[in-house]
């Protein structure tokens, strides 16, 4: 069983959200990394980027393949996980802790409440 | 629910990600293959390839049956030895590519289990005029023992006769000793040994190789093995549509005088009017090559001038990513690849990347 914490936003493409006052801290979750296996590399969006709901951000790669990371909320992109540059493993090891991916200054926090709970994105993965 | 080999519940047991591999029920890693490919490169692993198709060819025509059959010449290695081929279409395509093991009066060959069908298809329609007998194995497990130390904790499992054939036998021997076969083959560019094996012997080999500390190893390290060894893969690589000239298969192609092997006329036809090569390609920055990725030899503009990557990953050994890619004759220096929408530089190389455990690339 992998982990969802309660506090945080899905999305079904296993993003999650950490809200921090405006600002969206985004990443995949554990289920997410789990099933990519080891990842190697990861594309991440520009500081200053203006991203859409929805928009493509990023990648994800792991030794055997690539997966889209999706923008969950709009908003400009404020900062970016450096570190995930040279160790990407950092999301396979902490899903949602160090291995977060990209900050989003949110254009309305609105847009949070259509994303999943915790408990609705544990039923999307039992029905996967 | 797929096939499954005699080690499902050991694979199970041990954590295995089961996925379905040609219609198996494969384990692709055991929770890190990057892991499991370095035990591989630097101490020892094991891989159930039980799913692999074995097929005995017997009779008084089995020599010259094999020899219109295969690309490669069953004449060219002496009895107790293993031999590399393609077998062929008439268009010179392959049909798979598989390992042939000369006994002393039969041959045994183990090819792809997913093109299992059309291989015994091919091989039954070929086979008339010739005194031979095709039976396919299916009782039989394999299971590869590779890496560094992987001969030496097998050996210290075994005795007598087995023993000694682990210690001693040189790459592309075999011995058969008792019902086992043990040959001096692999797919990671590692010393070690394939054993084939009734497949009721399998769960207690593997248990005791586990034991013994050989890490259980997926079909994902098994890629990655393969790709930095400069190993094909059928239907990555090569296919139906790809003869072995354009797939680096070249040196598997025996054109010895009159025999008239099937694909010949083709193969012959497509060396006088030139073809791709494949080769292979280092990506100098970050990111990760993948199959079917476009490539832009920089030499003009237009189909002719581009290339494909038929395999690509990322090189646990290297830090890098690596590819084979299907060019132009010719191609060297630095291509461009082009992954979602950019182009990244690629400097085109000669495989193997890497071999027992050492980077080996030349530059092309």
């Amino acid at each position: 069983m992998s982990e969802i914490p309660a506090e945080l936003r899905y999305r079904t493409s296993h993003e999650w959200v950490r809200v921090e006052d405006d600002v969206a801290v985004v990443g995949i979750t554990d289920h997410a990394q789990d099933a990519m296996g080891d990842l190697v590399y990861v594309e991440l969006p520009e500081v200053g980027q203006v991203l859409a709901t929805g928009e493509e951000a990023g990648v994800v790669e792991s030794v055997k393949a690539a997966s889209d990371i999706y923008a969950p909320v709009s908003g400009e992109v404020v900062a970016i996980n450096d570190a995930l540059e040279d160790e990407p493993e950092l999301v396979n090891q902490e899903a949602f802790g160090n291995g977060w991916l990209f900050k989003i200054k949110m254009a309305d926090p609105g847009e949070l409440k259509e994303m999943l709970t915790a408990d609705q994105y544990q039923e999307q993965l039992d029905s996967e | 629910m797929g096939h499954r080999t005699p080690l499902y519940d050991e694979h199970v047991a041990a954590g295995g990600k089961m996925v379905d591999f040609g219609g198996w029920d494969m384990p692709i890693h055991y929770g890190s293959q990057i892991e499991e490919h370095h035990a591989v490169r630097q101490d020892a692993g094991m891989f159930d390839v039980s799913h692999m198709t074995v097929v005995d060819v017997s009779g008084t025509g089995a020599r010259d049956y094999l020899r219109r059959l295969l690309a490669n010449d069953v004449d060219s290695i002496e009895t107790g030895r293993a031999l590399y081929s393609g077998m062929l279409n008439e268009g010179g395509g392959v049909i798979d590519d598989l390992i042939v093991y000369k006994g002393d009066k039969d041959y045994r060959l183990v090819v792809n289990c997913a093109t299992r069908d059309t291989d015994l298809e091919w091989m039954e329609q070929q086979a008339g005029g010739f005194a031979v007998d095709i039976r396919e194995r299916p009782e039989l497990a394999m299971i590869a023992v590779q890496g560094p130390r992987a001969r030496a904790q097998l050996a210290a499992l075994l005795d007598g006769e087995r023993h000694d054939a682990v210690e001693n036998l040189p790459a592309f021997a075999f011995a058969d000793c008792g019902d086992w076969t043990i040959a001096g083959t692999g797919y990671t560019g590692e010393d070690g040994v394939e054993i084939i094996l009734p497949g009721h012997h399998a769960v207690a080999l593997w248990k005791q190789l586990a034991d013994a500390g050989v890490r259980p190893a997926g079909l994902g390290a098994r890629d990655t093995l393969r790709l930095e060894a400069g190993m094909n893969l059928y239907g990555n690589d090569m296919d139906g549509t790809v003869s072995p000239l354009e797939a680096a298969m070249g040196w598997t192609v025996k054109f010895n005088e009159g025999r008239d092997f099937i694909g010949r006329d083709a193969l012959e036809r497509q060396k006088e009017k030139g073809h791709h090569r494949l080769v292979g390609l280092v990506l100098e920055g970050k990111g990760v090559l993948r199959a079917h990725q476009k490539v832009i030899t920089g030499d003009g503009e237009g189909a002719e001038f581009e290339g494909e990557i038929t395999s690509g990953t990322f090189s646990p050994t290297l830090g890098k990513s690596i590819a084979l890619a299907r060019v132009p004759a010719g191609t060297k220096g630095q291509v461009q690849v082009e992954i979602r929408k950019k182009h990244l530089p690629a400097q085109v190389v000669r495989p193997p990347f890497v071999r027992n455990g050492k980077t080996v690339y030349k530059p092309l």
